[in-house]
């Protein structure tokens, strides 16, 4: 039985009249799926992850992956998923691990919400014969301007505001932790952030001092296990964040395995090579609001009040912790949906715990308008952002800009194949083999997050354009140009949307 | 509701007229300009503006009401007796004409909040005014008010301008400006309290247009206290004028750079100092940004403004000629009631049009 009752998931074909045996694939493989005998190509199916890279770069296109086309026999309940994680515990006795976000099918709102365009009484406009704006400032913003003349007869602002983060399009780039993600991964970002004039956010992880030139478009952040937090650290970048919760894990902390720290990553964590970097679940100097506000201002105090974000997983009480933070002097709330994406989570939590981003935007948004405070702090949004409609949709829920992940590292060459935990990615993203590492030319990479970034911000121009708008703020928050299809009327109420087929004067809130 | 979407196109007419040295004529020069406009309206909904008509009466807060029903009068007498000195009230006055049909009832009173409740939570007078208004509007069924400035009034309702004008007998009220409104409804049904001008305090708004950045500005209005009530786009408009001028005193010169903001890019060539406002503006009051295609007529107790969207997807036109200042959606408007005017301009896009009175 060689231990396992486990069929693998994916078979590997190699037509062997193509195969002229050059063993790329052998190389290629992060998990060791090939061996080579007797003039021959030998997959070990149960290695495979379905990854794709031999398949990508197979000169003679001679490898397929398919999916182990193994019936069991129907059952509605014991679905194949069931059967096969009983199998794996019973076998290893330990909890599941996974990476990437939730791939269970909830229902997704977003594809359940359509925009509105514009038609004869409000004329649409081009965006290619005229401006579309995208340029959003990030942080607190006073409730009130004075504007004064002075003796000489020149006007001057007289109200002090607060540091914003100007970023010319609503699309930002997700904590990822240098250790989960390798060094060129982290340095792709960094430059795409800096031409693409937006932030990159550094996960719990540190900074690699090789990248601290790209400091003004980085926010630096403060976690649970606080590797690599130092003073010279936090003012590097243009803003701090501290990480309470994670969408894919909320409620508990990090965890990278020993494999993924070598020299490198143990220099920037200030921990030792090879040791497991465990972060708490919660913040150790964290149990209450108020010592938020006090850690919240610590970092302002430390960094010349540079702003603070507070980023949260979404979870049931959202609303009303979001305002707590704002309350508590964040200048930024991040919004981490529960189909986020992860390095390395058990696959309970990530598929189970926390709710949808679109729900956390919607009723977050509201509730710091019913309490005459969403002015003091910017929202931004992530959880699985997928396309620039996503983006479109989450801002006209409420969010000031979009925070992806899992979208750059797919620009990258990542096929979502779940294994980043393992430390074998063969794309050389998740992982810290240098012989994987590099794989991935950063200016390569840039080059693609930069193309995508463009390719989403001239769709959302597009988008704006129908809508009879030229820019982003008057999407911000506009959910009059939502409307909610197939969704039941409880759900539309908390997202503040009304169904298709409501025009704009069908039916206002206060007059029926 | 009035299937009214599939067959409309868009219009309004808009017409003004401002004496800066307070020189005051009859609704006669207006209703004639409004009717010049017919084919900007369709019979749906028509409105005039008009300042200064109350002179004997103007230090209090002239409250237009229009009622569907005894019971809605009923009420709302009992609560504006609760919270307002009434020194006096009537029926605003009105003729049978064949074109309206079926019209509500109209009375005015004449008030002033009881010290009692004064001052509320730092409250001034006016945001006391406006909170009873927001009330009325939509506590009390049947009940509307149409406007609750000082020395001004506003009289709409369903029908064409000459309609409005001949039922309420604008003849007979003599204002040193005034402002006209032909409606084409296009996104909301036509109903009385729905015509235009729109009105908060002494703020009057009349439209031509659609703000595509509605769901937005009536939440930020929310925010600040404002509800939107009248099933209409329009009313954002007068709400925010109010918010910016009178509660935040953001000076008149910068009210454009929030409501119609210049592109970033002309912001970014500005000098420091104009850069750091205009900026500033932008930052803080982007949610008050109204975008869309529109041009305004804004009317309040110190003069007459107007503006079109920043990039003037609808006509405006504006004149002066000696004290006079014109404002209207097209030249005809002014030309009916001024035929040698000499100095006409189109107002770029963004621009505000300022006509101020000059002091008593």
């Amino acid at each position: 039985m060689n231990g396992t009752v486990l069929q693998p998931e994916f078979l590997v074909r190699i037509d062997e009249d193509r195969c002229d045996q050059c063993k790329r694939c052998l190389e290629y493989c992060g998990f060791g799926t090939f061996s080579f005998a007797n003039d021959k190509i030998l997959p070990n199916h149960s290695k495979c992850v379905a990854c794709h890279r031999c398949v990508t770069f197979c000169p003679e296109l001679a490898i397929t992956v398919v999916e182990n086309p193994l019936s069991f026999r129907n059952h509605a309940n014991w679905t194949p998923r069931h059967i096969r994680d009983v199998f794996k515990q019973s076998e290893t006795g330990g909890m599941l691990l996974t990476g990437m976000g939730n791939d269970l099918p909830y229902r997704i709102l977003f594809d359940h919400l359509v925009l509105d365009a514009c038609q004869v009484t409000n004329p649409s406009i081009d965006p290619l014969r005229e401006p579309m704006e995208l340029r959003t400032y990030l942080g607190r913003k006073p409730d009130v301007l004075e504007i004064k003349r002075n003796e000489q007869g020149t006007d001057l602002l007289k109200t002090n505001i607060e540091k914003n983060i100007k970023i010319e399009l609503p699309i930002v780039f997700a904590p990822m932790s240098y250790g989960s993600i390798s060094f060129n991964t982290m340095k792709a970002i960094c430059m795409s952030a800096a031409k693409l004039n937006t932030l990159m956010y550094t996960g719990e992880g540190g900074l690699p001092r090789d990248l601290y030139p790209y400091g003004d478009h980085i926010i630096l952040q403060c976690a649970s296990g606080r590797f690599g937090v130092s003073p010279e650290y936090l003012n590097v970048g243009i803003g701090t964040q501290i990480k309470i919760g994670q969408g894919a894990k909320p409620g508990i902390g990090g965890h990278l395995p020993g494999e993924k720290i070598p020299e490198n990553i143990s220099q920037t964590r200030m921990i030792p090579v090879g040791t497991d970097a465990l972060s708490p679940a919660p913040q150790h100097d964290i149990y209450s609001i108020e010592d938020l506000r006090m850690l919240i201002y610590a970092l302002k105090e430390a960094t010349g009040y540079k702003p603070v974000c507070v980023k949260i997983a979404a979870v049931h009480n959202v609303a009303a912790i979001a305002s707590g933070i704002v309350r508590a002097g964040a200048d930024l709330v991040y919004l981490d949906g529960f189909r986020g994406g992860t390095g390395a989570a058990p696959n309970i939590v990530r598929d189970h715990v926390g709710i949808p981003i679109e729900v956390a935007i919607a009723v977050v948004d509201e509730r710091l308008r019913e309490e005459g405070i969403r002015n003091k702090a910017s929202i931004v949004a992530a959880g699985s952002i997928r396309c620039a409609a996503d983006v479109c949709k989450a801002i006209a829920l409420g969010a000031d800009a979009c925070a992806i992940g899992t979208a750059a590292l797919i620009a990258l060459g990542c096929h979502v194949c779940q294994k980043c935990y393992t430390g074998n990615c063969s794309w050389g993203i998740a992982t810290q083999k240098p012989e994987l590492v590099g794989r991935l030319d950063p200016e390569w990479g840039a080059e693609r997050i930069c193309n995508l970034l463009e390719a989403w911000a001239t769709e959302i121009k597009e988008v704006l354009g129908a809508l009879g708008i030229n820019a982003v703020e008057s999407l911000r928050g506009n959910k009059e140009r939502l409307r909610g299809i197939g969704l039941d009327r409880t759900i539309l109420e908390v997202l503040g949307v009304k169904p298709a087929g409501i025009g704009m004067g069908d039916y206002y809130e206060n007059r029926g | 509701m009035m299937d009214l979407d599939e067959r409309n196109v868009s219009g309004c007419g808009l017409s003004s007229m401002m004496n800066k040295k307070r020189v005051k004529v009859d609704g006669q020069a207006i209703t004639k300009s409004m009717r010049n406009l017919r084919e900007r309206g369709n019979g749906l909904g028509a409105g005039f503006a008009a300042y200064g008509i109350y002179p004997d009466r103007k230090d209090y807060f002239a409250l237009h009401l229009m009622y569907d029903s005894k019971d809605a009068k009923k009420n709302t007498e009992d609560y504006i007796n609760d919270y307002f000195h009434i020194s006096s009230k009537e029926p605003i006055p009105t003729r049978k004409t064949e074109s309206i049909i079926d019209p509500p009832v109209f009375w005015r009173y004449f008030v002033l909040p009881q010290e009692k409740f004064l001052p509320t939570d730092g409250d001034s007078e006016e945001d006391f005014v406006i909170k009873k208004v927001m009330h009325i509007n939509t506590g009390i069924e049947g009940a509307f008010v149409v406007s609750s400035g000082k020395d001004m009034g506003v009289f709409k309702g369903i029908g064409y301008p000459e309609d409005i004008s001949e039922f309420f007998k604008i003849e007979e009220y003599k204002a040193h400006t005034w402002i006209g409104h032909s409606r084409f409804p296009t996104n909301t049904p036509g109903w009385w309290g729905g015509a235009h001008p729109f009105t908060i305090l002494d703020w009057a708004v009349v439209h031509n247009g659609e703000i595509s950045s509605y769901g937005i500005n009536k939440r930020y209005l929310k925010m600040h206290g404002y509800n939107c009530t009248m099933q209409t786009d329009s009313e954002v408009v007068a709400y925010l004028f109010d918010l910016l001028i009178r509660r935040h005193r953001i000076p008149l010169e910068y009210v454009s750079d929030v409501l119609a903001s210049p592109f970033w890019k002309n912001i970014d060539l500005e000098e420091e100092d104009q850069r750091q406002i205009r900026t500033a503006l932008r930052m803080v009051y982007g949610s008050a940004l109204v975008n869309g295609p529109f041009a305004v007529i804004i009317g309040h107790n110190g003069g007459l403004m107007g503006l079109s969207d920043r990039v003037k997807l609808r006509p405006m036109v504006a004149a002066r000629d000696g004290d006079w200042l014109y404002i209207s959606s097209e030249e005809a408007g002014i030309r009916e009631i001024s035929p040698s005017v000499q100095n006409v301009w189109h107002p770029r896009a963004g621009e505000l049009v300022v006509g101020e009175l000059e002091e008593n």
